[in-house]
């Protein structure tokens, strides 16, 4: 892992004004990127001999709605009881920031590349905003790409632009909302048929 | 020395019996599933099938995939609403009599899939006959419901009657377009 | 549903009158076919629907519909504490349960920063290995019965009942079987784990040559696998297909040696590629990688630390019930070595085991049975991690961490936010990628070859549908 700082280094100095930011968080590199240079930088990190990123292994996409805003029932975490001392957080080096604010940019599509040739790994992120959750389409470059952002679609209503095929892949058309965004209850069932129960 | 004032039955070359008797007899050694297979418990209806535990002693050993040849449907894992019509569909299908054997918790209450995508036991699309619980069942689980459906099968019972005394918002409207 | 000779494969859905047929002949008019196979169909196993267009008996056109099985794994992960995830995972790929919990296990894992114990990760090898054996059994065999081999597939479903029964000694259930933990496993194995292993291993290489023999030089078989369901490197690539189904198309790469992770680095174990990218090739990936998966296997049972399996048990056992009463009225002072007899389910997890599987990491790994039992550390510990609201807390932050599952890459991606609760489980399922491609796939050849070529690809509903 020597030559690891160095691709975030990389596409820092390629395209400053497409990187919003980099970090190593264990060990795993990530950039954060904006949308308007999304396929840019993806062709780069593809096709160029450095790079040769070839797999793109997942595409998949978090809301950060209620993040850090904890979702638990429990009345312990309104009025957190101490932790006993063998369970307090040991301090760390590294710290992990999520680039942008989690207000503005709600949703964030995450995609890990492989790189079959250097056997190495990057995550790309592109932040996006709840008012505008659309990017441009990966799927000219991945074949890999056509189903995933299918799903990103379904799941969290995340729209992809130039996507040749971008309907629901695992709900059913007449299926309301996007199950996995954060205000989605998990118990809201819309059934074909049969009671709702 | 024979005190017995009733024939000899081994000497007679005829026997009676209720004719609906006979049809039960008949009918549960023989009988023809449609394995309507989603999830997991697929792994274990395999194991059950095959060689190991063997579901042919019970004459339930060969599977026809389709509803009109078939008389128990073995719903056999999750049921999400997006099949669910598919489910129905096929259960229109099937010719009377017929039975309904949910196997797997997921078909019997929808299991710890308490969520928007699954169906919360198949008994609200379809009328049950035998629910096998366990997350899958053991095989041994399985041949104990297929034993209790072949009781219920000799004794001319099936859910899906409507007189088996199923609440009314769950009766089974008889659905002749399901089967064009 | 009209189209005309040569006009090639129309997007499905269109209208007809898209294609409005003015100039043709209606002498030399034909239509295609659509042909709707699945989601209830012998040959979908699992639920998939396949539209297919067809002329004749050849596929031109195909439209996949997958999502019958979506039952909502990481809606449901994000509703529990990270340990709550570990019986979802399991049905995530339910014929390879145990690589999908360890893959879980380890990304939480290095999310926390914590490793575990060497007899941990070998342990997590060789039940890996063993599932790994338990799937392409289950391939294999569905597969060939789906060509009318049914002898073949009884003689796999039997080796993968003994596989079953050694995973059951361990774990207590036969599929389902929840036994990886964030730091560790729940229980040690059994006593006699290693000799009954290798004898079933035994077994296990008996009935595959039997299958062998059955099946690689069978015409009928070799007739419908070879050049049936080709996909060349490249496509293979671009659809981010992993596992078999890529080294079938000739390209060495495995996680396990790629990117090792347990303890693989030490295990001596070949890669098996194909060439031609076909079904053929991928089944004797399959049958080679088995074999490959036993000789790990006995590798790892041979090097495997020894666990406190020969710590002598005799002397001061006592029942669970008994030890809280006693602790109840502050008899406590004889507990300090004491050992808990338990239920049998919990057996090997008691405190001689439990250091020994178990990494030493208080704010993740629960307490040996002895402590949560005997004294109020102990207790407050388990609480701290079981109670609602509690439980294991990694900083905040995400990891991806990818393992070899039977189907090819498996990966977990893990969002912390600090809480009790994972704020996002993303899984990367190895058969998506290749279920996205079987159009591809199917396009070109007859209808008869979509069944080898589906069998091939392995499809599992829990995974592609989650």
């Amino acid at each position: 892992m020597s030559d690891a700082p160095t691709l975030t280094a990389v596409l820092q100095a390629r395209f400053p004004q497409h990187v919003l930011g980099t970090h190593a968080y264990r060990g795993q590199e990530t950039v954060v990127l904006k949308r308007e240079g999304w396929l840019k930088v993806a062709r780069f990190l593809r096709d160029d001999p450095a790079m040769a990123f070839d797999f793109l292994m997942d595409l998949a996409c978090v809301d950060y709605l209620k993040f850090g805003r904890s979702q638990s029932s429990a009345p312990t975490l309104t009025t957190p009881s101490p932790l006993p001392y063998f369970m307090t957080p040991k301090p760390q080096a590294e710290r992990w920031e999520r680039v942008v604010s989690d207000d503005e940019f709600r949703f964030e599509v995450v995609c890990h590349l492989y790189s079959s040739l250097r056997n190495r790994r990057l995550r790309v992120k592109v932040p996006l905003t709840a008012a505008d959750p659309s990017m441009p389409s990966l799927t000219g470059l991945w074949k890999s790409a056509d189903w995933f952002e299918r799903e990103a679609w379904d799941m969290f209503g995340v729209t992809f632009t130039g996507h040749p095929n971008l309907r629901r892949i695992l709900m059913y058309e007449s299926f309301q909302g996007h199950p996995l965004r954060k205000d989605y209850p998990i118990r809201k069932r819309q059934p074909l048929i049969g009671p709702v129960n | 020395m024979m005190m017995n004032s009733t024939p000899d039955a081994a000497k007679l070359n005829w026997m009676t019996t209720r004719l609906d008797a006979a049809l039960g007899w008949a009918r549960k050694f023989s009988i023809f599933q449609y394995p309507f297979v989603t999830a997991c418990c697929g792994m274990e209806y395999m194991a059950t099938a095959a060689s190991h535990y063997d579901m042919d002693r019970f004459g339930a050993g060969f599977p026809r995939f389709s509803p009109r040849q078939a008389d128990v449907l073995f719903v056999v894992g999750t049921i999400s609403h997006k099949i669910a019509p598919m489910l129905r569909r096929v259960y229109d299908q099937m010719a009377d009599p017929k039975w309904v054997v949910a196997f797997g918790v997921c078909t019997c209450t929808g299991g710890f899939y308490d969520n928007y995508a699954t169906v919360q036991g198949i008994d609200a699309i379809i009328p049950v006959d035998v629910y096998i619980p366990g997350c899958p069942p053991r095989p041994e689980n399985v041949l104990d419901g297929l034993m209790k459906l072949q009781e219920k099968i000799a004794a001319g019972k099936s859910a899906a009657d409507p007189s088996a005394g199923r609440p009314a918002e769950f009766q089974v409207p008889h659905r002749p377009e399901a089967h064009l | 549903m009209k189209s005309v000779r040569g006009s090639g494969f129309r997007v499905l859905g269109q209208t007809p009158n898209q294609t409005a047929v003015s100039t043709v002949q209606p002498s030399t008019e034909t239509r295609n076919m659509f042909l709707n196979i699945g989601p209830s169909h012998p040959a979908m196993h699992g639920i998939i629907q396949i539209i297919a267009e067809l002329d004749g008996e050849r596929i031109v056109g195909a439209d996949v519909e997958i999502g019958y099985l979506h039952r909502a794994f990481e809606k449901e992960s994000e509703r529990g504490p990270y340990n709550n995830v570990v019986p979802y995972a399991d049905r995530l790929n339910y014929v390879s349960p145990l690589i999908n919990n360890f893959g879980y296990c380890l990304a939480v894992e290095r999310l926390l920063g914590i490793e575990a114990t060497e007899r941990c990760q070998y342990i997590r090898v060789i039940l890996s290995e063993i599932s790994r054996i338990t799937d392409h059994l289950t391939c294999v065999g569905a597969s060939a019965m789906e060509l009318g081999a049914f002898t073949v597939f009884l003689y796999m479903i039997k080796a993968r009942e003994w596989l079953w029964e050694l995973i059951e000694s361990v774990t207590g259930a036969r599929l389902t079987i929840s036994y990886g933990r964030v730091g560790g496993v729940k229980a040690d194995l059994p006593e006699d784990f290693a000799g009954r292993t290798r004898a079933v291993l035994e077994e296990v290489r008996k009935v595959l040559l039997e299958c062998d023999t059955l099946l690689t030089r069978n015409r009928i078989f070799v007739d419908r696998m070879q050049g049936t369901g080709v996909i060349s490197k490249e496509t293979a690539i671009s659809y981010a297909i992993t596992g078999p189904f890529l080294r079938g198309s000739g390209i060495a790469l495995d996680t396990r040696k790629a990117q090792p992770y347990f303890v693989y680095d030490r295990m001596q174990f070949d890669v098996p590629t194909g060439e031609h990218g076909d079904n053929y090739d991928r089944y004797l990936v399959r049958m080679e990688e088995m074999e490959q998966s036993m000789r790990i296997i006995e590798q790892a049972l041979a090097a495997i630390p020894a666990g406190p399996l020969n710590v002598d048990m005799e002397g001061n056992i006592l029942p669970a019930s008994v030890m809280v009463d006693e602790a109840k009225m502050g008899r406590v002072a004889g507990f300090k070595q004491a050992r808990v007899r338990l239920d049998p389910t919990l057996e090997g997890s008691t405190r001689g085991y439990h250091e020994a599987i178990n990494a030493r990491e208080k704010r993740a790994v629960l307490p040996a049975k002895e402590d949560t039992y005997g004294n109020i550390e102990g207790l407050m510990h388990h609480f701290k991690l079981i109670m609602l609201g509690h439980g294991i807390r990694p900083p905040k932050g995400e990891y991806y961490s990818a393992v070899e599952g039977a189907n090819g890459e498996l990966g977990f991606y893990v969002v912390s936010d600090g809480s009790d609760r994972p704020y996002r489980v993303r899984v990367h399922p190895p058969c998506f990628t290749i279920m996205a491609a079987l159009r591809e796939l199917i396009v070109g050849d007859m209808v008869a070859d979509l069944v080898p070529t589906f069998g091939s690809v392995n499809m599992i509903g829990g995974e592609l549908d989650r």
